[in-house]
């Protein structure tokens, strides 16, 4: 089981790969990747120092290029793959049909894995990007119960790839417009979800209000901690329930830590920490307490038992300091 | 003389959960309308039980024989086996084309050599992807909701596309599928047992910020936009940018009324809407703004 963490800049992808991570993903620095924020993702030159630096070390380096090409703008994704077709990348993790055409005939020995932003949860999904595109993996959405990931890789065709940890994306991925509907920016095509100059914080008495485009997504105590302002993560009332509340889900982070057995009995290939807009030291914690945990698990797997120890590690830096096993408990659904 | 296409209304699936007798009675009255293309069927939810996939090849005929195109949608978040199972049955129905709303529905009709129409909720954001669709049986695509007219002259003023253009003209947004149900969650129950709550929620579950401003709907493992797209005024453009359906998303008996007088221009009736309307999303703005 590969252990794939997030690299927002070398300094994360050092980090990661010196705290025992098996890969890495990363993007380039511009809007072909749904984490495209000020200060983040690598230049080409970038790249190439990364790729160097994960080949020395033995481990593996993903391109993620999983927004959508825009009418008349295609170049700027075409080109993106040939960068990394020239860089030495080991794979991309590509969305858009037509890129993946793109890659597929261009580089037909480029491994191919299908990002989260494709949406695939089923059988006929797989089935078609590995007949068209020979997929080599697919990014399970976190829309999937444990039993429904079980199921799926009896008769999955490609491998399967799934998050393990970090914040929690409650839709399908990738037919989400609920950023767009309150910002205009879309994750498919603008590059982020809930773009931080949209997000505006303003104190009332002992409130803290959080906007986004003006639309008060949540009122907060002062000293509450807060996840990062979504929409799907905000209080609201509803004609019959007055009281404000987390309607759609609390900020809170997907931990599976304790689901690590099942995960490796249904021959998940790689486990995905989110996280790319994250700091080096979230990514040394995590990268450092999973790999642990996966250590731990193949040492001796009949005796495995997450430890109360990793868990409070992983609290620390999770959304609203709570963690949760999100669709895979079919409870939470 | 050149062949001018004009364009048409058409009607979308029903997006809630409403009684069996409801739904009888509603494509009753759209099969007495003039409203050519109508989709039929569940999208959002496989609990959903209040007809059945025999009931719907009825309504289906029963449209048919009143002169309609009749287009069988499939469920948009395909899960367990069984939502796989049942899709291929309706993929297979032998008459009416699919919307497939999933790219596992997609798969299921190009493994069949069969058309399809692709729903909103399939990811087609450039002209390369529908080609590609396209070869694969894609008849028509309905343009995904977040994109603008900009988006669509860019993506005809490059080649005179081969295959149908509809838009969502009408109706509440489709904004999002979860695993998660959010009407059960709201009412204290859990999705397995959720006693189809939905049903007695019509037109969703209104969510409004607390400063009361309504900005989303609940339906059940889909959220909707509070407000109603409304691209009424943009008629007469839509028809000369070459678009070839105008999609009202059903929200009650009236709409198909709407659907009907779409093109009557003003001598229609006026649609009492008490919906907060909005149509951002088709001048390339936040969605919920209204122009």
């Amino acid at each position: 089981m590969e252990l794939l963490c997030p690299a927002g800049n070398l300094a994360s992808l050092k980090t990661a790969l010196n705290a025992g991570a098996d890969a890495v993903y990363l993007g380039l620095k511009n809007d072909t990747n749904a984490r495209s924020f000020a200060g983040l993702n690598f230049t080409p030159k970038k790249l190439q120092e990364a790729a160097q630096y994960t080949k020395q070390q033995g481990k593996k380096i993903f391109l993620t290029i999983n927004t959508f090409p825009k009418p008349g703008e295609e170049k700027r994704w075409y080109e993106a793959v040939d960068i990394a077709a020239n860089t030495g990348i080991d794979a991309l993790i590509v969305a858009d049909l037509s890129l993946l055409d793109y890659a597929h005939s261009h580089y037909p020995h480029l491994p191919l894995h299908l990002s989260v932003q494709a949406s695939a949860t089923n059988l006929g999904a797989l089935t078609l990007y590995k007949k068209e595109f020979n997929i080599e993996r697919a990014v399970l959405p976190r829309v999937l119960s444990m039993k429904q990931v079980r199921d799926l890789s009896k008769v999955t065709p490609v491998d399967l790839e799934v998050f393990a940890f970090g914040s929690l994306c409650i839709m399908a991925e990738g037919r989400c417009h609920l950023s767009s509907y309150v910002t205009g920016q879309s994750p498919n095509t603008g590059g982020s979800c809930s773009p931080a100059k949209h997000v505006r914080w303003q104190e009332e008495g002992h409130d803290r209000l959080t906007r986004l485009n003006e639309v008060l997504i949540d009122k907060s105590g002062i000293n509450e901690q807060m996840g990062y302002p979504v929409v799907c993560k905000g209080r609201y009332i509803t004609e019959q329930n007055s009281v404000p509340s987390h309607l759609l889900e609390s900020p809170t982070s997907l931990n599976t830590l304790s689901l690590l057995p099942e995960l490796a009995k249904a021959n998940v290939v790689s486990l995905k920490i989110e996280g790319r807009q994250r700091s080096p030291a979230y990514v040394e914690q995590v990268t450092t307490v999973w790999r642990r945990a996966i250590d731990t698990y193949l040492h001796d797997p009949e005796n495995y038992q997450t430890q109360s120890e990793w868990d409070r590690a992983l609290a620390k830096v999770s959304e609203g300091q709570t963690t949760t096993l999100g669709a895979y408990e079919r409870t939470w659904q | 003389m050149i062949e001018k296409k004009t364009m048409k209304a058409s009607l979308g699936p029903i997006q809630y959960c409403w009684p069996k007798e409801k739904i009888n009675e509603f494509y009753t009255q759209v099969a007495a309308s003039n409203i050519p293309l109508v989709y039929l069927g569940e999208t959002i939810c496989s609990r959903r039980r209040e007809l059945k996939f025999a009931d719907y090849m009825d309504l289906a005929h029963m449209l048919k024989a009143s002169g309609k195109e009749v287009v069988i949608s499939t469920l948009a978040l395909l899960e367990a086996p069984s939502e796989f199972t049942e899709l291929k049955k309706q993929v297979e129905n032998g008459e009416f084309t699919i919307e497939a709303n999933d790219i596992g529905a997609v798969q299921a009709a190009k493994e069949k050599h069969l058309p399809f129409i692709c729903g909103p909720t399939i990811n087609n954001y450039n002209l390369a992807s529908l080609k590609l669709l396209h070869q694969w049986g894609m008849q028509r695509f309905v343009m995904p909701v977040e994109l603008s007219k900009h988006w669509l002259n860019h993506v005809i003023a490059e080649e005179k596309p081969t295959f149908e253009i509809e838009v969502l003209g009408h109706g509440f947004l489709p904004l999002a599928l979860s695993a998660r149900c959010f009407t059960a969650r709201q009412q204290g129950l859990v999705k397995d047992k959720c006693q189809t709550i939905c049903i007695e929620n019509p037109k969703g579950i209104l969510v409004q910020t607390q400063e009361s401003q309504s900005l989303l709907r609940l339906n059940g493992i889909q959220t909707q936009s509070a407000a109603c797209i409304d691209l009424t005024s943009e008629i007469a453009s839509m028809d000369k940018m070459g678009i070839d359906y105008f999609r009202v998303s059903p929200s009650g008996i009236k709409c198909i009324e709407k659907a009907d007088n779409l093109f009557d221009g003003a001598s229609s009736v006026q649609y009492q809407n008490a919906d907060l309307s909005c149509n951002g999303y088709w001048h390339q703005e936040a969605g919920f703004n209204h122009l």
